[in-house]
């Protein structure tokens, strides 16, 4: 067991864990944060993207005692209170989901990738975010709606 | 009640009614129900691909401090005979196939539970395994039926006398790959018991069906069990029925005496959930030179697993497509020592179609016709096989309607023409086609406090849109605003339902919620149940089908062979469109499968030890979103009074139907290579 204390959407924890616990596992089993999806737990599906110190990064590849003092945001903490975060609204206007699976790691990878873009001063047309959000399978087939849903907010 | 200023709610582009739940993460799938005191369990699974359990050594796996019990054979409560062999949990020390489930562990903590599941020692006896599919087995049979109660052979005419008098004939023998459902969300189940009644949370496409197979496996009255899926993350047809995990699940809880759950591993995905049959497909083709259709003939080989028969029905779609007066088409089934194979998005049409359309583009080719003309050249009068008019057919309609916006008209039939840079060009269409079902189902609609109305059907929205749209339905036969109606699923307690399979879930549950809602209003007040059982039974002697077209440009890459598709574009005629939005989505989600299938998946088979070699999605290639470009869909205008009270058919799986040979046809069209075996892979291309 390890002690570990964790930012996650805004919120301070300490947690007592055992050692073999992924950030993923955590999240989900420990403290109900089951927005976070495992889909594959190999870090090959995506739909466990969280953002970590304001990086996207696979949950499931993340051993949380390694992470000690770390900012998380998952997919709960995107939204202002009601407000949808542009994102979100954007995703649902479009029809970029069906079943929703892949949908909370498509969303905190896309909030990641427009952050990304930002700092390095690259344009995001079509085909520059179908590439950046390759890392994010979704298997219903929904990645028209979502390159069109992310391209409304990035523009 | 009764406002007479309404727009209809069928018809409009409603959003997701569930959609704010799936963008905050508050949606929760089965694995992810907060219920207190839950413990985790973990399947063990063979390591031999035929053969006998000799020994089990839980010790150690025992002795791990959290560890509540190691459940096998040696200690399992015996359960009914329900003929699925893959729902058998622990019955027997026989191994079917490598990848079943011979062991279950259940601990206080996932980490501790995986920790033990690695830590049960087996030996086995193992047996000779046979696994390969193969041209001429010995061992081929002729099934009794295909999936699920089509005749095996059908035969019109002489099909011989038929090619023989043809000007024209294509023989060509096609295969397709074993490929895997996948979908995002892992089989999960959660199972607690209460007062000898079982409660299961089921990542499953059909909660009533799913609580009469759980009740007759454990031997307990319906009624006491209770299946629920609020959220299901994706099916494609391999949470059609109770899985394995649900099976473990429910025992292990049994044995606790706790609530637990499970989920599988991606890896555990490609053995014990199901995927669709490889196929070996014989197409025979016979034609006038003017492309006339005088014989067909469709053979199916196709494998099956030894602890259950899945026939899967390939040449049925051939049945209808285009008339012949002499015709033939069969299926012959191996059991091998595999996973037994299941439901995939549109089983039989899919593979099936990717045979006869490759074939008719072949004839097309041959005779020097048009592939749309030589398609509306035969397009038939009535069905084909059983003699009876169409409800509505439009093939034709979508052919020119989707010729028209690909820009179609003079295109160049020569293949290896068209070259930009280090680029071959091509374009490819293909007919598609998916049967119109509808099956009895059970709805209650209930008028609330608040002015509102709550309609309830156990119906299960895998991603379908299937909750949007029967809101929708509800809306327009109460006479409201869609805001008024509370839709609630995926519960057995809703009562008799369709499962979310065969693309008839809108049509049989939207039938039953407009009758439940037109009850009520004419009741005027508390709660009506209402069920379809009649009027299903009723419907008149008639060919129901949707049909399709889809069209497809391809950039073939000459120094690498890799494919690139700029542009797809799917016409369909599948009766009045529920809601545009989530239609839309989903014919492009069947096309985006169907890519893949033609460009992407193969589960490849270990013939040494017997398991799908690339069982992780690393090596199991789906399409990312850089693999897919311009994708449309768009549909014609078809009324149909003889489906349903909306006047809908199905349209989950006729995407998929028929993209994989429009791709195949347009990669021949751009590099004059026309390969016949699935995926088309780059070293398919580049000789």
């Amino acid at each position: 067991m390890a002690e570990i204390a964790l930012r996650i959407n805004g919120e301070e924890h300490r947690l007592e864990i055992d050692v073999r616990t992924t950030l993923l596992d955590l999240l989900r089993e420990n403290l109900g944060l089951t927005g976070a999806k495992k889909g594959c737990d190999h870090g090959q599906c995506g739909a466990c993207t969280v953002l970590l110190d304001g990086r996207r990064a696979n949950a499931c590849l993340a051993l949380a005692v390694a992470h000690d003092g770390a900012e998380i945001v998952t997919v709960e903490g995107l939204a202002a209170g009601d407000d949808l975060h542009p994102l979100q609204a954007a995703f649902v206007e479009h029809d970029a989901f069906q079943c929703g699976y892949c949908t909370p790691g498509q969303l905190c990878s896309a909030a990641g990738m427009l952050a990304e873009a930002e700092a390095e001063g690259v344009t995001l047309d079509a085909a520059e975010i179908r590439e950046r959000m390759s890392g994010n399978l979704c298997r219903c087939g929904a990645y028209p709606n979502i390159v069109a849903a992310i391209a409304d907010v990035a523009s | 009640m009764t406002g007479t200023t309404l727009t209809p709610a069928v018809g409009a582009p409603l959003s997701r009614i569930e959609g704010r739940e799936k963008v905050t993460g508050e949606a929760r799938y089965a694995y992810e129900q907060p219920i207190e005191g839950v413990a985790y369990a973990v399947a063990v699974t063979s390591t031999v691909a035929t053969g006998e359990i000799t020994r089990i050594d839980a010790s150690r796996a025992l002795a791990l401090r959290g560890v509540l019990a190691v459940i096998s054979h040696e200690n399992a409560p015996r359960l009914a005979e329900v003929g699925d062999g893959e729902l058998m949990l622990f019955q027997s020390p026989k191994v079917a196939y490598r990848g079943q489930i011979v062991a279950g562990v259940v601990a206080e903590s996932l980490q501790t539970a995986q920790e033990a599941a690695a830590a049960v020692a087996l030996d086995y006896d193992a047996a000779p395994h046979d696994v390969e599919l193969r041209p001429g087995h010995p061992r081929f049979y002729k099934p009794e039926k295909v999936n699920p109660s089509f005749p095996t052979d059908v035969a019109h005419g002489d099909l011989d006398a038929g090619l023989a008098a043809a000007d024209v004939v294509v023989d060509a023998t096609y295969t397709t790959q074993p490929i895997h459902n996948n979908p995002m969300e892992p089989h999960a189940s959660l199972a607690l018991w209460e007062d000898g009644g079982l409660t299961l949370y089921d990542a499953i496409q059909g909660t009533w069906r799913a609580h009469n197979d759980i009740a007759e496996l454990f031997e307990l009255d319906p009624e006491r069990v209770r299946v629920i899926s609020h959220h299901v993350g994706g099916g494609f047809g391999s949470k059609g029925t109770p899985r394995p995990q649900a099976v473990l699940a429910a025992i292990a809880a049994r044995i606790v005496e706790r609530p637990v759950k499970i989920a599988l591993t991606r890896r555990q995905l490609f053995s014990m959930v199901g995927y669709r049959t490889p196929t070996i497909q014989r197409m025979r083709l016979g034609a006038a030179r003017d492309g006339r259709l005088r014989a067909i003939g469709h053979d199916a080989f196709e494998q099956t697993s030894t602890i259950r028969e899945f026939a899967e029905q390939t040449t049925i779609a051939t049945r209808h497509m285009y008339a012949a007066p002499d015709r033939l088409t069969t299926h012959r089934l191996v059991a091998l020592d595999v996973p037994t194979p299941s439901w995939m998005r549109a089983p039989g049409e899919c593979p099936g179609m990717f045979a006869l359309e490759s074939a008719m583009d072949e004839l097309a080719v041959a005779c020097e016709i048009d592939p749309i003309e030589l398609r509306i050249a035969n397009e038939p009068a009535e069905d084909p096989e059983k003699g009876i008019p169409f409800s509505s057919r439009s093939l034709v309609a979508c052919l020119r309607e989707g010729a028209e916006r690909f820009g179609w008209t003079g295109r160049d039939p020569t293949p290896g023409a068209r070259r930009d840079g280090r680029w071959l060009v091509g374009t490819g269409v293909a007919a598609s086609t998916y049967p119109t079902y509808r099956s009895p189902s059970q709805a209650t609609a209930r008028i609330d406090a608040d002015g509102g109305f709550t309609v309830q059907i156990a119906a299960a929205d895998i991603g379908t849109g299937a909750r949007t749209a029967l809101t929708q339905i509800a809306a327009d036969a109460l006479g409201v605003d869609a805001e008024r109606v509370r839709m609630e699923i995926g519960d057995s307690r809703f009562g008799q339902a369709a499962l979310a399979g065969g693309s008839m879930g809108t049509a049989s549950w939207g039938s039953a919620v407009v009758k439940a809602c037109k009850a009520l209003l004419d009741q005027g007040e508390g709660e009506v149940i209402a069920d379809t059982a009649k009027e299903v039974k009723a419907l008149s002697k008639l060919s129901r089908h949707a049909f399709g077209a889809q069209f497809v440009e391809v950039r073939v890459d000459t120094a690498s062979g890799e494919v690139r598709l700029p542009r797809v574009l799917g016409v369909f005629g599948v009766g009045r469109v529920i809601n545009p939005k989530t239609a839309r989505s989903q014919f492009i989600g069947g096309m985006t499968m169907g890519i893949s299938m033609a460009l992407h998946e193969e589960s490849v088979m270990d013939r040494e030890f017997g398991d799908y070699l690339n069982h992780d999605l690393a090596q199991y290639h789906v399409p990312v979103s850089a693999d897919i470009q311009e994708i449309d869909a768009a549909w014609v205008e078809e009324h149909d009074d003889e489906l349903n009270p909306m006047g809908s058919k199905g349209i989950g799986e006729i995407g998929i139907v028929g993209t994989a040979a429009a791709v195949a046809n347009a990669v021949f069209h751009a590099t004059g290579t026309r390969v016949r075996d699935l995926p088309i892979r780059l070293d398919r291309l580049v000789s």
